[in-house]
Formats: C-alpha cells, structure tokens, sequence
C-alpha cells in the first residue's frame, strides 16, 4: 500500500496546471508582437491535458496502477492573425500591413484564473494529505 | 482469553484503508478537473466496507468449485481495491469531464475528517489496552 499516491497525483496536476499558466503568460507576453508576414506571427498556444489512467489501461496495465494527469501535448492555434493597417510600421509589408497574433486577451485571463484555482486545489489536497499521514504516524502515541 | 489484536482494531483499520483509497481517488479526481473526457470515479464506501467485513454477497463474485476454475476478479474482494463507481454528474461539460470541483473538494473535505475519526477510534482503543497493561 503505497500512501504517498496522492502526492503524486497532485504534484501532477500541479505540474499541468503550471504548463497551464505558462502557456497563458506566454500568449499574454506576445499578445502585441506584430510581423510583417501572416505566417510569421506568433501563434497562441494551449496545453492539451490527458487523464494517465485511462491511457494506461488500454496497454493492458491494471487500470489504478498510477492515477494522475499529464500534458499531452501543446498545439499552436490556427486561428487566422489579424491584419492592421499601420504604413508607419517598420514591419509593415508593401500594402502597409502588419499582422498580429489571433490571441484572445479575455480567454487568456480566463485560462489564468482557472489554472491558478486548480493550482491551488491541487496544493490543498497535498497539504490535507500530509496532516493525515503526519496524524497517521502518531497513531497509538496520544 | 487471549485477545487477538487483529480483531481488536479491524473495522478501524480497513476503514481507515479504505478512506486512503478514496482520498487517493478523489485527489485524482481534482487533479483532472481540466482533463477533457475525464469521468469522476469514487468508492462505494458501504460496499467497500461490507466486503473488508467478509462479506460475499455484496458485488459479483465467481465462485470456483473446481481448481480449474478461474476465480475472476480476486483483487476486487480486498479492502483496499473495491468496486469504483463513476459518479452521476450534475452538470457535465461540453468536452466529456464530468469533474465537479466544489463536490469533489467537499467529498475530499469529509473524507479527510471522517480519516481522522477513524484514527481518534483507533488511538482510543490503544489507549484503552495501554490503560488495560498499566492499570493506571
């Protein structure tokens, strides 16, 4: 019986809650870098989060071998750069364009607020666990 | 009359296994509330508890009345690996996650202190034998 498990569990979703909010700083930092080429803008990106459980069962390990969550992966938006009309722009192209990023600064602060309410989540399920198992090696002495 | 410690203490100590495995899993619940097509799972705590008793007839059971039967899910009988049950979402999201955070950490929040009555019991029922030992 391992009683460290939810530590782990925990420290995994603190861990994709992190990526979270990296992600999100990183789309905020870069919300005004224009460019002069639509395909040279930058490009918003989100973490995709993937229950491990699931994944592991279907490789034929017991299914609560190691709960946790983990990132997937990271995937750079599609949505189209929009186009801004600034002749005085250095970066502007020969029409007087420059492209900025497709991010959306209302969902980005969305993202922010609920990573960081599940960060926290996440510690507060760490710190309750390490009161009951501090509790727990005391048993039998008071 | 010998006492026999195991019997002594073996509600309180499959209770408080069982109440380490919940919390494991509702801690798992919390740290994929964000996951997409997450389901939240918890444990029968009253059938957990009926099984940890000894007793057969909660859940499904294969019974093997000849060595070459296969006595199916074995593990399943323990105490500390019962039945998991998914739980019945309020208010599901449109990407499959059936987390509900508020429930989980009021689940988590319970959990918590009924672990910690669970380890009062036990700490008494030391106590009672100690007092038992010194007479005093």
């Amino acid at each position: 019986m391992s009683s460290f498990k939810a530590f782990d569990i925990a420290g995994s979703g603190m861990a994709a809650q992190s990526v979270r909010l990296n992600t999100t700083a990183s789309n905020l930092a870069n919300a005004d870098s224009v460019s002069g080429t639509a395909a040279g803008v930058y490009k918003p990106r989100h973490p995709i989060f993937e229950a491990v459980r699931a994944q592991l069962a279907t490789h034929g390990a017991t299914a609560e071998s190691q709960p946790a969550v983990r990132v997937r992966g990271i995937y750079e938006s599609t949505a189209p750069a929009s186009q801004r009309y600034e002749p005085g722009n250095p970066l502007a192209d020969t029409n007087g364009y420059v492209f900025a990023p497709a991010v959306n600064v209302v969902e980005e602060m969305v993202n922010m607020i609920s990573a960081s309410r599940s960060y926290q989540n996440n510690v507060e399920v760490m710190n309750t666990s390490k009161d009951l198992l501090l509790a727990t090696l005391r048993l039998g002495q008071g | 009359m010998p006492l026999n410690l195991d019997q002594y203490v073996s509600v309180h100590a499959a209770a408080l296994d069982v109440r380490a495995r919940r919390g494991e899993l509702i801690a798992n619940n919390l740290a994929n509330a964000d996951t997409p097509g997450y389901q939240a799972r918890d444990i029968d705590f009253r059938q957990a508890m009926a099984r940890a008793a000894g007793d057969k007839t909660v859940g499904t059971t294969l019974t093997t009345t000849q060595p070459g039967h296969i006595g199916g899910a074995t593990s399943a009988n323990a105490a500390t690996n019962p039945d998991l049950k998914y739980r019945t979402p309020l208010a599901p999201a449109l990407d499959g996650n059936t987390v509900d955070a508020q429930i989980e950490q009021a689940s988590f929040a319970e959990n918590a202190v009924r672990y910690q009555a669970t380890l009062t019991f036990l700490n008494s029922k030391f106590r009672g034998l100690l007092t038992a030992i010194m007479g005093s």
